[in-house]
Formats: structure tokens, sequence, C-alpha cells
């Protein structure tokens, strides 16, 4: 029994960094590469994610977590309120630990379109975690889709000055249909646009 | 579930939220949680952490007022947790090595509500201050019987338990004759993508903990208190293990949801 009449501490309690070795419980035992399963409704696509240091140097201990709303734009969470339908073969997490050239990929659908704030609506987007040894705490990011034309009514890209929007952009590989290559650099000049959450 | 009051004001809205012909959501309840104080918070630049220059960005980070997309987040059910994924020291055929420890606490909000059904991951090295990773290069013994690695859900109180041993300190390539003070990782996920908690609970009177670089990146002293758990004789139980308490503070809600009319 906790002594009565002390006032809890109610600050939330510090970010450590996850160190080189959160893989034996994070990734290792269950790698969530596969985000969508065959029955999930969707335009498939597969985002490659290679996480760069400040020399342009791929972080081969990194992690990345993805959350993102299914094809219709739903969310599988009861704070969801949308009268949308939720995918039951759609969580919508993903979670894997980069590899030694600092890449690891996720098979997904693109997501729909989910409100913002006001009357906007947002443009198909993903958002991203990114942690590893050195990041003393989360690193936020959104995946968006090049060429999208619904990028240009984002609320949230609205808020990135227009020169720096394209880090946040995953582009389109070259023969591979339905492949997306999302860089993050976590430092340096192509910095990525990491968001205060 | 019940997920304080914030559940009850989502069911009501539900009920009475008009729908437009089109099928659009005429409104929607977004109930933000609050920001951290930076002060409590390690900064991600800190020089004496000899790898921060490399991995942290120098623009300042842009201010997301929440959406859905920060509000939810991913849930777990009992379905994803074994039996012994809390027991450290029964996943396999012998017992590790070590004192053997409980670690127990309450997982709150910073409005007090308790944080229930969210899945708790640990990892730690074993008593010699060895991790069972490949790269983990410390030339201590390896223990065939442990692991390091656990998970839980907190119940409907917000309370977890683990059983495990104490894991012992390390050497690090930080700066010359650098150790980790004994540690054990937690990761969290709290009710959204804004309540993602991940840090590293540290053993009352150890003398590592002064000198560590992770825990001096955060610039509030009184901030480290909140990671070092503290010796509880109320949870050492007879004959068996030591007791730890380490209770977790994650991000409430705002007092006033917004409803957005669509």
């Amino acid at each position: 029994m906790k002594p009565r009449g002390k006032k809890p501490d109610l600050v939330p309690i510090p970010w450590q960094t996850v160190g080189p070795f959160f893989t034996i419980t994070l990734t290792d035992p269950r790698p969530l590469p596969n985000i969508a399963g065959p029955d999930t409704k969707g335009e498939r696509v597969k985002l490659v994610c290679t996480v760069f240091d400040r020399e342009g140097a791929p972080v081969p201990d990194a992690m990345i977590e993805i959350w993102q709303a299914n094809a219709e734009g739903k969310y599988n969470h009861p704070d969801d309120t949308q009268k949308k339908p939720v995918d039951p073969a759609f969580l919508g997490f993903g979670r894997m630990a980069t590899n030694g050239e600092g890449i690891c990929a996720f098979d997904t659908i693109k997501p729909g379109r989910v409100p913002g704030r006001g009357k906007s609506v947002q443009a198909p987007h993903l958002v991203v975690g990114v942690f590893a040894r050195g990041v003393l705490k989360r690193l936020a990011t959104r995946i968006y889709f090049a060429g999208d034309p619904a990028n240009d009514e984002d609320p949230v890209l609205a808020l990135v000055p227009k020169a720096r929007r394209a880090t946040l952009m995953a582009q389109p590989i070259a023969g591979e249909p339905g492949a997306w290559r999302c860089d993050v650099h976590l430092s340096g000049k192509r910095e990525t646009v990491f968001f205060d959450v | 579930m019940a997920r304080s009051s914030t559940a009850v004001a989502r069911r009501s809205s539900g009920s009475s939220g008009r729908t437009a012909k089109n099928g659009q959501e005429l409104s929607l309840i977004i109930h933000p949680y609050h920001r951290h104080d930076p002060r409590s918070q390690p900064p991600y630049l800190y020089p004496p952490y000899r790898i921060t220059p490399a991995r942290s960005p120098r623009k300042p980070l842009i201010v997301l007022p929440h959406t859905l997309s920060e509000i939810t987040g991913p849930v777990y059910g009992h379905g994803d947790i074994t039996e012994t994924d809390n027991d450290l020291t029964r996943q396999h055929a012998g017992e590790p090595l070590g004192e053997r420890i409980t670690v127990s606490g309450r997982v709150l909000d910073d409005n007090g509500r308790p944080v229930p059904n969210t899945l708790i991951e640990i990892w730690q090295c074993n008593a010699a201050g060895r991790y069972a990773h490949r790269i983990d290069q410390h030339p201590a013994p390896l223990d065939p019987n442990f692991s390091g690695t656990g998970r839980t859900l907190t119940d409907a109180h917000g309370n977890y338990l683990f059983t495990t041993v104490k894991p012992g300190p390390y050497p690090w390539n930080n700066h010359p004759n650098a150790w980790r003070p004994a540690h054990i990782h937690f990761s969290l996920f709290g009710a959204a993508f804004a309540t993602r908690l991940v840090t590293q609970m540290y053993f009352p009177g150890d003398p590592l903990i002064p000198f560590d670089p992770i825990v001096n990146s955060i610039p509030d002293e009184k901030a480290h208190q909140r990671l070092i758990s503290k010796f509880e004789l109320d949870l050492t139980k007879p004959g068996w293990s030591l007791g730890f308490r380490f209770d977790i503070v994650l991000r409430g809600r705002e007092e006033t949801p917004f409803e957005t009319k669509r």
C-alpha cells in the first residue's frame, strides 16, 4: 500500500533510447513486415525504408514503426468514430528493425483519406516512429505518396515549409510497380521533417 | 473496456452523430493529448552521449496539432500474450542465475487515470551484464536459461508485474571507463500513437547512475528520479524474490475534447 495523502507525481516519465539490443524483444520474435494480409482490401504498396545518419551512412540498428488507416480511411481503434467500415483483416501496425544496409520494408495497402482538423481532409499518409541507438526519444514523421493530388490540400503538409515537404514523400521505385522508396535522414543536408506530436 | 470517462463521451457522440447523405461524418470528436514539458524529457542532441550528434535532427520539430492519426494506435488483447511471457525465470528448462526480482507497478496517465490493457514489453541483460544478442561482445558469460525478453498487458486498473533476475551493469564504449548502470528497457503503447513510450528503469542506490550520460541527458534532475524503481518490502516475496516498484505515467488527454463539424 502506498502512504495515503501523498500526492502522486503525475508528470509523464522521461524517454530513454532503445539502445542497440531492442531486437531481442521488439522485432526478432515478432517482426511485422506485413501490415496487410492476403485478405486486406486496398491498393497494394511496398514501402522500402532506409534510415541514414548525418554523414549519409545507413543506420543498421534502427527500428521503424508504422500506424495507418485502412483503404477506406478508417483506423482500427475505438476513438475513430467515423461511420466507415473497419477491415477485419487489417490492424494497421507494422514494426521492423533495419538490416545491415539500414533498410527495412513493409508490405501494406495505401491508406484512404482521414479527416483533419476543422473541415480539412488529410491526404493518404502513414504515421511513422523512428527509434535507434543514439536517438534519445522517438522521432515522429509521416509518409505521404509523391504525386497524389490530395497532397495539395493536406492540412499537416501545409504546416511544413514548401522546400522541406519532399522529405515526407515516398517516391515510386522505377521498374517495381507498387514499390515506394521512403528515405529517413536523421540529420544533415537532407534532414527529414520530424514532428512534435 | 473501461478506458476513462472519455469512453463515455465517445459513445454518446457516436449515437448522436449525424451522417450526411454522401456518408461523410458530420461530426467527429478529437480529444488531444497533453504535450511534454521539455525539461522532463531528453533533447535529441546531447554530445556527452557520443553518437547523438550523428543521429539527431538540427532543424526545429514542427508542432503537429493532434488529428485522428495521432490519437489512435495499435490495440492489443490477451491473445497476444502467453503464460510465461511475464516470467523471465520460467522461459527455459532451468532457472537463470542471479538475484530473482519482482518488478511491478501501475501505469497511469497524467490525469491520474489508470491505463488498462496496454502492452508492456521489456528487455534486459543477464545477471552478469550480457545480452542474449549477437552483437553484444562484452566478455561476460551468457546464461542458457535467460533470454531477457518479456511482455505483458496491464490489467483493468493499470497494474503489471514481471518476474525476472536483476540485470548486471556492463561497460560500453561511450567514453573511457564508461559503465551502464543496471537497467531494464521498457516499451509501452498506451492508447494512441501520441502516448508511445520507450524508457529504461534503474535500481535504487546504483552508484553508476550519476555518471550515466543517457540518464543525464534529461535536463530536470527531478525527472531522473522517475526512472529509478523503489525497493518495496510489500512486493518482496518471503524466501523468494526482492520487490521493486516502478510506476509509469504516460501522457493523458487535454481537459476538453473538440468536436469537428463536417
